[in-house]
């Protein structure tokens, strides 16, 4: 019992405490409290089938609702590194540009199957990720960020100069993409589209979900809250913090490949600094470190930017800016860490739950 | 071909005085804090827009709207740093980047909204435009003055912190803040004084850089990556590191787009990844 004080932030000790409230049985070993994690919540199964929704309610909005889908894989995938393991990345967009112009030249060249270039962009998302990390695990602090910020800006300006190949600052034209599964084509209404980003995004945040409530994804916790007692209690610090850079670098490739295929052009704003920053501010908005903050964050922060399209894309930043620092002085853990927070704490609970009169010790 | 590799020397110099200039503030004040400062070129900006709109709407002359844009930098800052950066100095790495980010993201829409994001002009006085030719090489006079300000600044900066009592304080507050503290250093003071200076250097360096660069609402932005790679290759709290970087980066920037014009920054990058991959505390840090 005593060692979960050790790894676990106290957030995941108030987690605990829960559950132990909420089923009225003392906790076992780290085996029972991922069993208990593991366990699929009602309002998780409540917030997929919202997903549904817009196919009913808001036809018009599917092309929105199918950027955001992408998005908020993104999101996710930043969230891998940066809430669990604690890398911070100024530079995502790198691997996010990667997959899309992976997966735009495979079309361009031929072969438009949607399924195998998702999959060719992520294995070489990810292939540039692995090897990203054996620098990024070695590195931390200032020389973290400035490298992930080097390295995105190189792969911008190399992806300019290449214009032979990726058509430059014109972008990438002619991508022509086949039926999905040659049945369903890419339309105008974005049905498919929504559809098939729907689809990749929930499979690839099963795979994150079993990923976090694994050992593994306790060990990456672990790392992120103290490196050096991880290292002392002898877990590979090195290879995990490799492995999930790798695997989220393929997931933010996938991502820009469905953009590419959903959209099918490319253009350099895929791996513009904007796009880095844009994630960062949705997941940290969101809540990192939560398997559900970048896709909340990424849905409010489409959303807004949709309605607030119409104002000077120069004047975008500035309620985003005023958001950041509001998020950082008064709400750490983002909006879905402040619901947390709330539902936390002694008031609510005794609100939700009936109030059992307090047995007098003497009969 | 030699006097136009002089002639690019030349300007790759200036142009690296302008990023040291710029950078050398917040390389000591991340030297001591470890605070990562994203918004220091928001600091120069303010100085810039400082010298353009006293000389414009109100007719001052360039020169005596230096010191103003020095001013206006340093208490700028030290607002920013007594309302919200000094509740983040315990703060992890991320949260201090996603506050100051948020503060370049204002100014720069702010930035936008008062003054367009055209490039504000600027009229230098006489005596600072034209050139010269010195055995074949063509000098601009204005980048003489700018290299000459840069090494009185780089001097003061050394003689000061070498020579006097306050500098003492804070070159121990950089080589290790607990011990300095703990010797009764009021190192939360010094922080404020140097912070303060660092950015009216910054401020300095934004109104110098007009003729230069330009000036428009990206200038915090676009310029903070360089500000980045000079301290970050140069090492956290070093001057002189901060200088020799400075020079590096000017020259090499300077001599890749004049021999190299379509790779542009590329080069640049590169060598900055690569850098940081061989010595990651910088070419001078310790740390």
């Amino acid at each position: 019992m005593f060692w979960r004080g050790y790894w676990f932030g106290a957030e995941t000790m108030r987690h605990s405490r829960a559950a132990m409230r909420g089923t009225g049985e003392t906790v076992g070993g780290p085996h029972d409290y991922l069993q208990a994690q593991i366990r699929w919540r009602n309002i998780e199964i409540a917030f997929w089938l919202a997903t549904l929704a817009p196919f009913i309610l808001t036809p018009n909005y599917l092309v929105l609702a199918s950027q955001i889908a992408i998005t908020a894989l993104f999101a996710l995938s930043l969230d891998l590194i940066l809430g669990y393991a604690g890398i911070v990345s100024l530079g995502h967009a790198a691997f996010f540009g990667f997959g899309a112009y992976t997966a735009g030249l495979i079309a361009k060249y031929g072969w438009g199957e949607p399924l195998s270039g998702l999959l060719a962009a992520g294995l070489a998302a990810g292939l540039l990720g692995y090897l990203m990390s054996f620098i990024i695990a070695r590195v931390r602090h200032l020389a973290l960020i400035m490298i992930t910020l080097g390295f995105g800006l190189l792969l911008l300006e190399a992806a300019n100069s290449a214009s032979w190949l990726t058509g430059g600052a014109d972008g990438l034209q002619g991508v022509r993409m086949w039926p999905l599964f040659g049945l369903f084509t890419f339309d105008l209404w974005g049905t498919t589209s929504y559809w098939y980003s729907l689809v990749v995004l929930f499979l690839l945040f099963i795979v994150s979900r079993r990923l976090i409530h694994s050992p593994f994804g306790l060990s990456l916790r672990g790392i992120r809250d103290n490196i050096i007692r991880m290292r002392a209690i002898g877990a590979e610090s090195l290879a995990h913090l490799q492995q999930v850079y790798t695997i989220s670098a393929a997931m933010a490739g996938v991502a820009g490949g469905l953009l590419t295929q959903t959209t099918e052009t490319v253009s350099l704003g895929v791996l513009d600094f904007q796009r880095s920053a844009d994630v960062l501010v949705m997941l940290i908005l969101g809540g990192a470190g939560r398997l559900y903050g970048g896709l909340i964050g990424a849905i409010i922060f489409m959303v807004a930017r949709d309605q607030f399209s119409g104002i000077n894309p120069q004047y975008w930043y500035f309620p985003i800016g005023i958001l950041l620092v509001t998020v950082v002085l008064f709400l750490p853990n983002g909006i879905l860490g402040g619901l947390a927070q709330i539902a936390a704490s002694e008031r609510w609970q005794r609100w939700i739950r009936p109030r059992v009169p307090r047995r007098s010790l003497l009969p | 071909m030699i006097t136009s590799a002089f002639g690019v020397l030349f300007d790759g110099f200036a142009y690296g005085m302008l990023l040291f200039l710029l950078s050398v503030g917040l390389s000591v004040t991340l030297g001591m804090m470890n605070f990562v400062n994203l918004a220091h070129c928001t600091f120069g900006m303010i100085g810039g827009y400082v010298t353009v709109t006293l000389m414009n709407n109100l007719g001052w002359p360039f020169l005596a709207t230096l010191p103003l844009a020095f001013a206006a930098a340093a208490i700028a800052s030290v607002a920013f740093e007594r309302t919200m950066f000094r509740r983040l100095y315990r703060a992890s790495d991320l949260d201090q980047c996603l506050l100051t980010i948020g503060l370049v993201f204002v100014s720069v829409a702010a930035a936008a909204w008062f003054y367009g994001t055209i490039q504000q002009p600027v009229n230098l006085p006489s005596y600072l435009r034209g050139s010269f030719t010195l055995v074949g090489v063509t000098l601009g006079v204005y980048r003489l003055f700018l290299i000459g300000m840069s090494l009185v600044v780089l001097l003061a900066l050394v003689l000061a912190l070498e020579y006097t009592r306050f500098g003492m304080q804070v070159r121990a507050a950089v080589d290790n803040q607990r011990m300095a503290r703990g010797l009764g250093i009021n190192v939360d003071g010094a922080f404020a004084i140097t912070f303060a200076l660092g950015s009216g250097l910054a401020g300095l360096g934004g109104a110098l850089a007009i003729d230069i660069v330009g000036l428009d609402p990206s200038f915090a932005l676009a310029y903070l990556v360089y500000v980045l790679i000079v301290v970050s290759v140069g090492g956290l709290g070093s001057i002189g590191g901060s200088f020799a970087a400075a020079t590096l980066l000017g020259i090499s920037d300077t001599a890749g787009k004049y021999y190299f014009p379509q790779i542009g920054s590329f080069l640049i990058y590169l060598v900055m990844v690569g850098l940081l991959l061989w010595r990651p505390t910088g070419l001078f840090g310790r740390r």
